[in-house]
């Protein structure tokens, strides 16, 4: 069987635009510099005003100086800036276990298997619970219920607690996260894959995880985002992160400025991650667009 | 000639719908049988069915003399001696062509990743795909991917192919070249059973033509015969209105 290919290339090397296209262009061009123009006035006027309210209120003296101290602020830097190691490491270690645990949850909850039952029951408890229960409330908890066990081995490192805390609450949220992914995927994969004498696992494992998971990356990018800043909350154990590293400064001196200097740390690591998530949504909408139904 | 395919007496509802009632079929080896009938008559119910993928109410279905839908049947295994292509293709979106088609060789049958590959892009070559190769789906035109949705189905080597309107979503340039690679397919001699609306193509390639009409068989027979001297009133009636389009 053959199928004959067509070689014409469209050419087009005798063209060019007519005089209504560079009518067209022309006005296009003129329209955008009006744009550009009425977004950059109005946006001086309304933020420049802002400013200068705020500067022209009677205490900005005061504010300035017990918030924006800069030189005070130079110098607790680096004491804030080794407590966010302690929040970075804690995102990285709790997000690989968070992805583990979160995925062994959807599979649990999405099998249709009857061995895995119990299973399916647990996990779903376990997500009810989980998500419905303040995370500073199970930071407490674990923080300071574990150790009252007084269970040997089990440690009585904060650190260790209130990662394990943050876990147990982000595994709820991230398992229904890769659930909807699933979940979202068309049927006619999983039978199209089953037609092909692939088992249930086999069509999870190779077929819908797959594709669940490239469309449930923005989200997840976005829990990652709102893992970092909750991993200050476990400053209330008594671990020495950037909040509490702030904290422990302000407190000698009554100057907030450490606390702005712990949040500038925080936004610069959260708003590079944002656009990040922002394009990768983006793409993701970009690319179910061109797969249609499929 | 022993059947392939041996449907007896199926019966399947959904709900109080009747959608087939008491269907009896045999294929014999290396035929074509071809469904006919109006939307909602019950082809795509049949062929599920038969691919195992809606149980059945009543009645038995037979691959090669074994019951496929004794409860004791793998369903797995079972399976994996048929091949199915849909109407929407359903081709893997995350893989490559390539990988689309070795899937189901190298995980379901074991076979060495290289000998798979080897053999896909045999089939790619016949099938004028063999550029295509490391694309991936949504690259690919509408009959492109139906011919690679057929080239994932007997990459397999089924005993039997069951194929569902697979051209009802291209447009008539791309319906030829996807009818052409079927008829090559029934030439080297594949055992299939077709549901499609394409008449033509049902007096092409069929060696029998069943027409259904509400869930039941009203009438079957050669090729010729129920296409162009057809017996039942609901049969001619049907022919004239497919004709008028
Ligand atoms: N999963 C389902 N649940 C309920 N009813 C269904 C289901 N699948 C099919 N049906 C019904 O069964 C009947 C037959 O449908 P089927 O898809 O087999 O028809 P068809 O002959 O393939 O039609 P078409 O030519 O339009 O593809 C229809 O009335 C349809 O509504
Ligand atoms: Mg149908």
């Amino acid at each position: 069987m053959t199928h004959s290919s067509n070689d014409n290339k469209n050419s087009n090397e005798s063209w060019y635009p007519s005089e209504l296209e560079l009518q067209r262009q022309k006005v296009r061009s003129q329209q955008s510099r009006k744009r550009i123009a009425i977004a950059t006035s109005s946006s001086v006027l309304v933020l420049g005003g802002l400013v200068l309210f705020i500067i022209s209120s009677p205490g900005w003296e005061l504010f300035k100086q017990t918030y924006f101290d800069i030189e005070y602020g130079i110098e607790v830097l680096p004491i804030v800036a080794k407590g966010i190691t302690t929040n970075i490491r804690l995102t990285i270690i709790a997000s690989i276990l968070i992805t583990i645990l979160a995925l062994l949850l959807a599979l649990a909850r999405t099998s249709k298997a009857a061995a895995l039952t119990p299973f399916r029951i647990l996990a779903t408890v376990y997500v009810d619970i989980f998500r419905g229960v303040p995370l500073l409330l199970v930071i407490l908890l674990v923080g300071f219920g574990v150790p009252a066990l007084g269970i040997r081995g089990l440690t009585g490192n904060v650190l260790v607690l209130g990662t394990l805390a943050v876990v147990l609450t982000y595994s709820a949220y991230v398992a229904e996260v890769f659930r909807s992914g699933i979940l979202s995927i068309h049927p006619s994969q999983r039978a199209a894959a089953r037609s092909l004498g692939l088992t249930q696992a086999q069509a999870m494992r190779y077929v819908i995880l797959p594709q669940a998971i490239r469309r449930v990356i923005p989200p997840l990018l976005n829990d990652l985002v709102a893992l970092i800043k909750d991993t200050g909350l476990v400053s209330i154990l008594g671990v020495i992160d950037a909040v509490r590293a702030a904290q422990i400064q302000t407190s000698k001196t009554f100057n907030y400025t450490p606390y702005i200097v712990a949040a500038i740390l925080f936004l610069m690591i959260t708003i590079p991650l944002t656009r990040i998530t922002d394009r990768a949504l983006q793409k993701s909408i970009a690319q179910q667009n061109s797969q249609g139904t499929t | 000639m022993r059947p392939v395919l041996s449907i007896e007496k199926v019966r399947k509802s959904f709900g109080q719908n009747t959608v087939l009632g008491e269907v009896s079929l045999q294929v014999p080896e290396h035929t074509a049988t071809v469904l006919i009938g109006a939307s909602g008559s019950g082809k795509s119910t049949l062929l599920r069915c038969i691919n195992l993928l809606e149980q059945i109410d009543d009645g038995a279905i037979y691959l090669d003399e074994k019951e496929i839908t004794s409860p004791l049947v793998n369903v797995d295994e079972a399976r994996m001696r048929m091949g199915i292509v849909f109407q929407s293709f359903n081709l893997f979106p995350h893989m490559r062509v390539i990988d689309n088609i070795t899937l189901a060789p190298i995980k379901v049958h074991k076979v060495k990743k290289e000998q798979a590959r080897a053999e896909a892009k045999i089939l790619l070559e016949k099938f004028g795909l063999l550029d295509k190769a490391e694309e991936f789906p949504d690259r690919l035109s509408g009959g492109q991917q139906q011919r690679v949705a057929i080239i994932r189905s007997i990459a397999t080597h089924p005993r039997a192919l069951l194929l569902d309107e697979i051209t009802s979503a291209l447009d008539p340039v791309l319906v030829n070249e996807v009818l052409a690679a079927i008829t090559e397919l029934k030439q080297e001699g594949m055992t299939m059973v077709i549901a499609t609306h394409e008449m033509n193509f049902a007096h092409q390639v069929a060696n029998e033509v069943c027409f259904l009409h509400n869930g039941f068989i009203a009438e079957r027979g050669p090729a010729a015969q129920v296409l162009q001297d057809p017996q039942d009133i609901r049969t001619k009636e049907f022919l004239r209105k497919v004709s008028l389009n």
